[in-house]
């Protein structure tokens, strides 16, 4: 019986060899490169490239720093949580903000999704990769998110402009990951590109991966707009004459700037409930940001332009 | 439902990555399609994207178009066509599905290599309405190649043949026939439609005369071989562990095997013996780790040990330390591949500069022929011998994939330009050191008076190498000279009778008959080889095996036509007829020495006269 349960303890997991391939990554990205930085969103799929990451250098610290680019749109109880992770793992964070767009006061209200999303995000991520000089940076995207995704490799080159060329993309074979870069020019990585949804929500509840609260279904303050339930958050989100602000008991599948991410009704106010929600669901996570929607391929002009 | 049950059932499905390939208008990104649509694993929002686009891009008309959700990048949905590789995620009840998705024109044969690259089974779609065509089998000797053990045959729009069951049939004799020489473990033939939907998922009446399984459950019931018992322990390190001052530990993951704490392994490249303290796994420490984890472990004593080194299990392993080895290589670049220029080499954990300083064959991955030439284009296939600028640790591909594979990067524009999978290793005796006798070669031949060497007879079949060499051992035998003769014919009923006459088995061929002349020579004897011989760098390799003088090449220049008029033995009609594969000569190459020692025309003078210009070299060169 022994012999028995130890045949079968020793076979990897679907779960197991995910996480032991994201290892693998992150630390190949250590042993390559010279100046790496991980992408930290506060998002679930950062949350667990965190720890995946904590995991791969374990009992040392994680060797390279953290970076946040914010918009300065982000939901408060994201801010929050991105404070307390930091002081509970003792991580070295790096915060940058595109101060010109603060001064020509870009937001996603006024300025409209397409150009807040290009100037707080994407020239802003340019900027902060440009002053620190990463050679790498670590971002937690999947391939399952989106289409243009699916084609993206591990190990994403990016010119000196930081630019993606989906055609001129180098072949990746086996687990070997082409490493080498001229000055000035860099790879993005992305160490849960063959993780699914479900698997991430597996691996947080397994895990005990700790999650910004807006995750899990509470009373909130919502309005209607075009169709989808924006949150107020504070009072910049200026409220129509047709809108009411409405209490409803509400989540967020996905976090980003907080009137272009749509809230959805939900009950499911844990790990648990979540996962049971996400299978009988009919929607994909990505139906609540607003960007992909702008147009037909919209992620993969974005993409080529330098967002992640 | 009961989330630990579920979780339960999540664990204990098993993860299976799947390559599809087939030609351009097959309905790979149909079938892709199908299988997303039909697991549920496409959401309401993504079905509403894709009607909108239907009506755009669509070619079904007003049905919803199922290829479109594979299809990702916009340029491929204006074309229609795939142009990269694209993965996909989908599972039933008791699989996890990863599909790589690559496009099926022959310009893009390097996207289905780095598919194939990370796959276990590959469906290979047949077009029922077309048949077997040269795409076909240039992927399935890919997926050969890249040591695929399951493929499944899907022959798909059987619906456009109504169901024809014997065109299926004819459709599977000859894709066998063709494949007949691909060894794959598993091998199965599936009448479908993608569009439809028969026997992907559900198996269908239409095509009542099948009564075999649906792809899905083909696809569920495929057992990876994952025996770790029989496996040797073997963790190439990546990264060394070591910033607080009292823990060093040794991170990589696993590419074979398993391991214990207090097992003791070989630091390869010392041959060091270590003892396994702690195993640090994703899940903690751990009593044992297997193949595929990342892990760090901490041994007994500090060792020098940095990224590049391997750690495997002291007994029986067939790891190697070598510089130089053959390899099937893939060009995957624009720029042609340039023997003896430097590349960097990546493996597993270590990258390296080195060159491909031989090309021996290029394979026409249509006809599976082999072709001689200098050097590789953009998608094509060739065995090339590649020397590394310092030794390092490697297995063949079939022992170990993780091990056994590469890729090279222009070192100038730092592109993947070509990747590569060990065949086997060359200089296989580099790290064993050579006894010193106290009785050496000098001694042992002065006793008669000569001074060993070799004599080499190379040129083609039938060009007098053997009537020469024979009439050559008989005056020298008269002269009271110790002597042996090599010859090609003899040797391979004997020490060679396992090589065949590949360029792969011939270059092997060489290689030991090179050997063992060194060790006759050794031995104190004037040594004769009779083969043909034919490649340049393997004649080098037993030159450089030798004292500069010791090696005498004889080419015996007989042109092609003499030796065809004579054909002894009837070889040469048996290869114009194609009853003889790969004959020097005629459809595998002859390269003419470009400075042998001595050239013998036969064309000008008799067996004997030729004979007597070899003795008069001896003698003036003083080796007897």
């Amino acid at each position: 019986m022994e012999i028995y349960q130890k045949q079968i303890s020793m076979k990897l997991s679907h779960i197991e060899k995910l996480e032991s391939e994201s290892i693998h990554i992150i630390r190949e990205v250590v042993a390559e490169f010279e100046n790496p930085v991980m992408l930290y969103s506060i998002g679930k799929d950062s949350s667990v490239m965190l720890h995946l990451a904590q995991k791969a250098f374990y009992p040392n610290k994680i060797p390279f720093k953290l970076m946040h680019i914010d918009t300065t749109w982000k939901f408060k109880e994201m801010i929050n949580f991105r404070d307390v992770t930091v002081k509970k793992y003792n991580l070295d964070l790096l915060v940058h903000i595109n101060k010109e767009g603060v001064r020509n006061n870009i937001n996603p209200i006024s300025s409209g999704s397409k150009i807040h999303t290009d100037i707080m995000k994407t020239q802003s991520l340019i900027q902060a990769l440009d002053k620190y000089k990463f050679d790498a940076a670590f971002g937690g995207a999947r391939r399952d998110e989106e289409k243009s995704r699916a084609k993206e490799r591990i190990f994403s080159f990016r010119d000196k402009k930081h630019r993606w060329d989906p055609k001129n993309q180098k072949p990746e074979l086996w687990n070997l990951f082409n490493t080498n870069i001229d000055k000035d020019e860099s790879v993005r990585v992305f160490p849960l590109s063959n993780w699914t949804e479900i698997d991430i929500w597996q691996y947080i509840y397994q895990e005990n991966i700790p999650l910004v609260p807006l995750y899990f279904s509470k009373i909130r303050s919502v309005i209607r707009r075009n169709d989808m339930m924006i949150m107020v958050d504070d009072d910049r989100l200026k409220i129509r004459e047709n809108e009411k602000i409405e209490q409803k008991k509400v989540r967020f599948r996905t976090l980003g700037c907080y009137p272009l991410t749509a809230a959805v009704e939900s009950d499911a106010t844990n790990v648990e409930e979540i996962i049971i929600e996400l299978l009988e669901s009919k929607y994909s996570e990505r139906q609540g940001r607003l960007i992909d929607n702008d147009q037909i391929g919209s992620m993969e002009k974005k993409k080529q332009e330098g967002y992640f | 439902m009961d989330i630990e049950t579920f979780f339960q059932n999540q664990n204990n499905k098993k993860q299976l990555k799947i390559l599809t390939c087939g030609s351009v208008d097959d309905g790979k990104s149909t079938l892709i399609g199908r299988l997303l649509f039909d697991s549920k694993n496409i959401y309401s929002d993504q079905l509403t994207q894709i009607k909108i686009e239907s009506e755009k891009y669509g070619t079904q008309g007003k049905q919803i178009d199922l290829a479109l959700l594979i299809d990702g990048l916009q340029a491929e949905r204006e074309q229609g066509i795939t142009i990269d590789v694209a993965y996909r995620y989908f599972e039933t009840e008791k699989c996890k599905f990863i599909i790589a998705d690559t496009p099926g024109h022959e310009e893009y044969t390097r996207n289905m290599v780095t598919g194939a690259s990370n796959s276990d089974v590959g469906i290979i779609l047949v077009d029922a309405t077309k048949g077997i065509l040269d795409q076909t089998k240039r992927h399935t000797f890919i997926l050969s190649l890249l040591g695929i053990e399951n493929i499944i045959v899907a022959v798909n729009k059987m619906d456009l043949i109504n169901y024809d069951q014997k065109k299926f049939k004819d459709i599977i004799s000859s894709f066998k026939k063709f494949s007949s020489e691909f060894k794959f473990n598993l091998q199965k033939f599936i009448p479908i439609s993608a569009l439809v939907g028969d026997n992907v998922f559900q198996k269908n009446s239409n095509i009542n005369w099948y009564n075999e399984k649906s792809l899905i459950d083909e696809l569920e019931e495929i057992s990876l071989n994952e025996s770790l018992e029989e496996e040797i322990f073997s963790l190439p390190i990546q990264f060394v562990n070591r910033s607080s001052s009292d823990f060093r530990g040794y991170s990589g993951t696993i590419t074979s095997g398993k391991i214990k704490v207090n097992d003791e392994v070989h630091v390869l490249s010392s041959k060091e013996k270590v003892k396994i303290i702690k195993i640090l796994t994703p899940k903690g420490e751990s009593d044992f780790a297997v193949k595929e984890q990342a892990v760090t472990l901490t041994l007994d004593r500090a060792v020098d040990i940095s990224r590049g080194e391997l750690l495997c299990s002291v007994k029986n392993h067939n790891y190697f330390l070598s510089d130089q080895f053959a390899s099937h290589i893939i060009w995957m670049n624009k720029e042609h591949m340039i023997p003896e220029r430097n590349y960097i080499f990546k493996f597993i954990n270590f990258q390296t500069i080195g060159k491909i300083t031989d090309l021996v064959h290029k394979i026409n991955i249509n006809s599976f022929e082999k072709i001689a030439s200098k050097f590789l284009n953009l998608n094509e296939i060739g065995y090339a011998k590649v020397a590394l600028n310092k030794n390092t640790i490697f297995n063949p591909y079939k022992n170990n994939k993780k091990l056994g594979s590469f890729v090279i990067i222009d070192q100038f524009n730092n592109q993947t330009v070509g990747a590569g999978v060990i065949e086997h290793e060359l200089r296989r005796a580099s790290n064993i050191s050579w006894h010193q006798m106290s009785i050496n070669k000098n001694l042992r031949s002065s006793i008669n008076g000569q001074k060993p060497c070799v004599l080499w007879f190379t040129g083609l079949s039938g060009s007098g190498k053997s009537t020469i060499a024979n009439i050559i051992e008989q005056k020298l035998h008269k002269l009271g000279k110790h002597t042996y003769l090599l010859d090609g014919d003899n040797v391979r009923h004997g020490l060679n009778k396992d090589l065949g006459f590949t360029d792969v088995d011939r270059v092997e061929n060489i290689r030991r008959i090179s050997e063992v002349s060194r060790l006759m020579v050794d031995a104190g004897l004037i040594t004769i080889v009779s083969f043909i011989s034919p490649f340049n760098s393997e004649r080098k390799m037993a030159r450089e095996l030798l004292e500069s003088d010791e090696f005498i090449e004889i080419y015996v220049d007989t042109s092609i036509e003499e030796c065809e008029k004579r054909d002894p033995k009837g070889l040469y009609k048996k290869a114009r007829s194609g009853k003889l594969k790969n004959f020097t000569g005629i459809d595998s190459n002859y390269e003419i020495p470009s400075s042998p020692e001595i050239v013998l025309e036969t064309k000008i003078k008799s067996a004997e006269e030729l004979a007597d210009e070899v003795i008069l070299y001896l003698k003036q060169y003083n080796k007897i």
